[in-house]
C-alpha cells in the first residue's frame, strides 16, 4: 500500500498529524481508543474511492501533547471542530470510532452543517448502570489486547514499535494515547450525550463490532433511539471494539455503502 | 533526629484466604470483609494507640487518607487529628495528609487544617499528598490526566487562603471562588503551618519541594534499603538547586519490631508484618497505573533507567508485585528493622545517617497486630530506643515543625473521665 501524504495543522499551539490519500470526495476519519500510531488497512480501503482525511486528535499519536490545554468537554468539542475546519472537512462526511466516534457525533450535532452523512463504529459517550461499558483504563496491560480487539494480535499490531521507532519514546506515546481517552472520557466514558444525540440530523449509520468487549453492542440501539435523523444499525461480525481494525473490508464496505 | 509515631489503620481482621478469594485490598475489596462492630474496636484501639505514642513522648503522632481500602482505615484523617488534639498536649499532629484534587473545594482543606491547628493550638503538620492512583483515580474517580494540574491549583488555592489578610476571588483552571475568606485562621500564620509533601521518586516533586521550602517525604513500606536509591537522588537533586543538606528536609517512612531479643522480635512481629506485606498489599495490578497518573518525565526517567528501581518502589500496586512476604525476606529486605533495643539503636542510626533523614515516620503497628503488642513495641523504643537515636542531627535546625502556642497559653483539656456503667 502507499504511504498516505502527511501535512500539519495547528490546535492551540500544538502540532496535529494529518493524514490525506485516495481521491473522490472528501471523508474524515476520527480514530478510536489508542489512535493511529501508524496506517491501517481499513483507510486503504476506504481510498479506494474516497478522499480520506485522517486528522490526529490532541494528545493521540500524531497528536502531540495537545490534551494537556483542554481542561473541559467543550475544551475538546472546540478542538475537534477546529481541526475539522483546518483540514478542509467541513461540510463532508465524518466516520468516527470508538473515541472518536464520539466526538463525530459531537460535531453532527452542534455544528449540522459541518457533517453531510455520519458513520459512527461504536462510539463512546453514553453508559447504562444496567448494563455498564468496560473499564479500559483498568486493565491489566495482557488483558488490553483482547479487550479492543477480536483477534488480540490486530491491537498489537497496532500499537507494535515500528523498525527504528525510539525506544523510550514510543511506549510514551502510546501511553499518552490512553491517558487523552482518559482526559475526555474518564472514569465511565459518559459525556451526556445522550442530551445532544436529538440534534444530529445527518442520515447517520451506527456499526458495532459483536464482539465489543468494551461497550456493549446493545448500545448501539440506544444511540439509534436518541439520533434525530435517520439512523440504521449494523452489527459487525468476528468484530470487536475497534472494529475497524478487526474487519477492515466489512467496516469500510458499510461506511462506504451508507455514504453513497 | 525527630521519632514520629505513624498509624495506617489497617483492618486486622482480613480472612487467612484473603489472598486466594479477592483480587485486592483496594478499591475493589468486598464490604462482606468489613464488620462494622468489629471496627468500632479497632478504631478505639488504634487511637489508644496514638494516644499512648504520644504520652511515651514521641514527637509526633501521624495520620493519613486512604479509601477503599483494607489496610487504610481514614478517608477522613482529620476526623481523628481532631479528636488526638483533645487528647494530646504537646505532640505534633502530623496528618500525611489530605489529598488536595478530592477537596471541592480545595478549601475546605485549609479550613479543616486551620481548626485542627486551633484545637491544638498550633501542633498541626499539613500534608498533601497527590494520593495514590488507586485512592484519587479509582475510588475517588478524578480524572488521572488531571489529577496534577488540580493538585497544584489547589496547592495554591490553600495557601493563598491560609496567608492572604483580605477575602479574595480566586479564578484558577479548576476552581472558581469569588470569595475566599477561610474562618478560623491557622495558629501558626508566619507564614503557616509546616507544609510536608509525600511522593514517590519524581524529580519534579523533588524539584517543587525545593522551590517552595516543603520536607519531601518518601513513605515507602519497604523500608531503608529500597529506599536509598530514592533519598540519594533526592540528596543529589538538592545538591544540584544549590540547597543544603539539612535532614530536616526529609522525611521517611519506617517499619520497627523491638523486643528483648531478637528471637522475640521474631516470635512477635512475624504474623502481623507478614499480614501486611501478604494481605494488605494484594493490590491489583489494573489498579496500579491510570494514564496520565505519572509524568511523561518520570516515565521517561524511568524507562531510560535513571530511577527505575525508584519508579517502581514509588507505586505500591507494583511494588506488591516485587515484594517479600516472608519474614525473613521482609527483615532481608530491610522491610522492618527488628531485634533487641541496641540491634534496633544501630539500624536506626543507619537508617538516619544512610538516608540522611531527619524526620523518621516509624510503623510500630503493622498488619494485625494487637494494641498489647502496639504498646508493647512502643514503649519499648520509647525508653530504650528513643534516648540513644534523638542526638542525631543536633547540629542541624529544623525549620519545618510546628511551632505551637506556648505552653501556659493554651487550653488545660479537662482529663476524660469515662462514665462507670452499673454491673448488670
Amino acid at each position: 500500500m502507499s504511504e498516505p501524504q502527511t501535512t500539519t495543522v495547528e490546535v492551540n499551539g500544538f502540532p496535529c498529524r494529518v493524514w490525506t490519500k485516495g481521491s473522490g470526495p472528501k471523508l474524515g476519519f476520527l480514530a478510536g481508543f489508542g489512535g493511529l500510531p501508524r496506517w491501517v488497512p481499513f483507510l486503504d480501503a476506504l481510498a479506494k474511492s474516497r478522499t480520506v482525511i485522517v486528522p490526529s486528535l490532541p494528545g493521540y499519536p500524531g497528536g502531540a501533547q495537545g490534551h494537556t490545554a483542554l481542561d473541559s468537554h467543550l475544551d475538546w468539542l472546540l478542538a475537534v471542530r477546529q481541526i475539522v475546519d483546518k483540514t478542509g472537512l467541513a461540510g463532508a462526511d465524518l466516520v468516527g470510532a470508538s473515541v472518536g466516534g464520539s466526538f463525530a457525533a459531537e460535531m453532527a450535532a452542534l455544528f449540522p452543517g459541518h457533517v453531510r452523512k455520519l458513520a459512527l463504529i461504536a462510539p463512546f459517550g453514553l453508559f447504562d448502570e444496567a448494563e455498564p461499558a468496560a473499564d479500559p483504563w483498568a486493565q491489566r496491560k495482557d488483558n488490553v489486547p483482547a479487550l479492543m480487539c477480536a483477534d488480540p494480535k490486530h491491537w498489537e499490531a497496532l500499537v507494535a514499535p515500528p523498525e527504528g521507532a525510539n525506544s523510550i519514546e514510543w511506549p510514551i506515546e502510546m501511553t499518552r494515547a490512553a491517558e487523552a481517552a482518559a482526559r475526555a472520557f474518564w472514569p465511565l466514558g459518559n459525556t451526556k450525550l445522550e442530551k445532544r444525540l436529538p440534534l444530529i440530523e445527518a442520515p447517520t449509520l451506527v456499526l458495532w463490532g459483536e464482539a465489543d468487549r468494551v461497550l456493549p453492542p446493545s448500545y448501539a440501539k440506544k444511540f439509534a433511539a436518541g439520533i434525530d435523523g435517520a439512523t440504521r444499525v449494523q452489527t459487525i461480525p468476528n468484530a470487536g471494539h475497534l472494529a475497524y481494525l478487526d474487519q477492515p473490508e466489512a467496516v469500510a464496505k458499510a461506511v462506504l455503502g451508507h455514504l453513497g | 533526629m525527630k521519632l514520629m509515631w505513624f498509624h495506617l489503620m489497617p483492618y486486622t481482621e482480613l480472612p487467612d484466604d484473603f489472598n486466594k478469594k479477592h483480587p485486592s485490598v483496594w478499591v475493589d475489596i468486598h464490604s462482606s470483609l468489613f464488620d462494622p462492630r468489629r471496627a468500632h474496636h479497632m478504631y478505639n484501639d488504634f487511637m489508644d494507640e496514638l494516644e499512648y505514642a504520644a504520652e511515651c513522648g514521641f514527637d509526633a503522632i501521624c495520620v493519613n487518607e486512604h479509601h477503599s481500602n483494607g489496610y487504610g482505615l481514614m478517608p477522613s484523617p482529620n476526623l481523628i487529628a481532631s479528636s488526638l488534639a483533645r487528647r494530646t498536649t504537646d505532640t505534633a499532629l502530623c496528618v500525611m495528609g489530605n489529598s488536595l484534587a478530592l477537596y471541592n473545594p480545595p478549601t475546605r482543606v485549609a479550613e479543616e487544617f486551620a481548626m485542627i491547628d486551633c484545637i491544638s493550638g498550633g501542633r498541626l503538620i499539613a500534608g498533601f499528598p497527590v494520593g495514590s492512583p488507586m485512592d484519587t483515580c479509582y475510588a475517588y474517580g478524578q480524572n488521572p490526566s488531571l489529577l496534577r494540574e488540580r493538585y497544584y491549583e489547589a496547592h495554591d488555592l490553600v495557601k493563598r487562603a491560609w496567608t492572604e489578610k483580605d477575602t479574595f476571588a480566586f479564578s484558577g483552571r479548576f476552581n472558581q471562588q469569588r470569595y475566599v475568606n477561610i474562618w478560623p485562621r491557622p495558629i501558626q500564620n508566619d507564614p503557616h503551618p509546616p507544609i510536608w509533601i509525600p511522593g514517590g521518586g519524581s524529580i519534579e516533586t523533588w524539584r517543587w519541594c525545593a522551590e517552595m521550602d516543603y520536607v519531601y517525604c518518601y513513605l515507602s513500606y519497604y523500608g531503608y534499603k529500597a529506599g536509598l536509591t530514592t533519598m540519594n537522588g533526592f540528596w543529589n537533586e538538592m545538591a544540584k538547586l544549590g540547597k543544603d543538606r539539612n535532614p530536616y528536609r526529609a522525611g521517611f517512612l519506617q517499619f520497627v519490631g523491638v523486643a528483648e531479643s531478637r528471637q522475640q522480635a521474631l516470635d512477635l512481629y512475624s504474623e502481623p508484618a507478614e499480614y501486611f506485606y501478604g494481605r494488605c498489599l494484594h493490590v491489583d495490578a489494573r489498579f496500579a497505573l491510570p494514564p496520565g497518573y505519572t509524568t511523561e518525565a518520570t516515565q521517561r526517567a524511568g524507562i531510560e533507567g535513571m530511577m527505575t528501581k525508584a519508579a517502581n518502589l514509588a507505586n505500591p500496586a507494583t511494588k506488591a508485585a516485587l515484594k517479600a512476604t516472608n519474614m525473613k525476606d521482609i527483615v532481608d529486605g530491610g522491610y522492618v528493622i527488628i531485634g533487641s533495643p541496641d540491634e534496633v539503636i544501630e539500624q536506626i542510626r543507619h537508617v538516619g545517617t544512610s538516608l540522611n533523614v531527619g524526620h523518621l515516620m516509624l510503623l510500630l503497628q503493622y498488619g494485625n497486630m494487637s494494641k498489647q503488642t502496639t504498646q508493647y513495641n512502643t514503649r519499648l523504643f520509647a525508653e530504650k530506643v528513643m534516648p540513644h537515636v534523638k542526638d542525631l542531627f543536633s547540629d542541624w535546625e529544623d525549620k519545618w515543625w510546628p511551632k505551637p502556642m506556648a505552653r501556659g497559653q493554651r487550653a488545660a483539656v479537662p482529663a476524660f473521665r469515662p462514665q462507670t456503667v452499673a454491673a448488670e
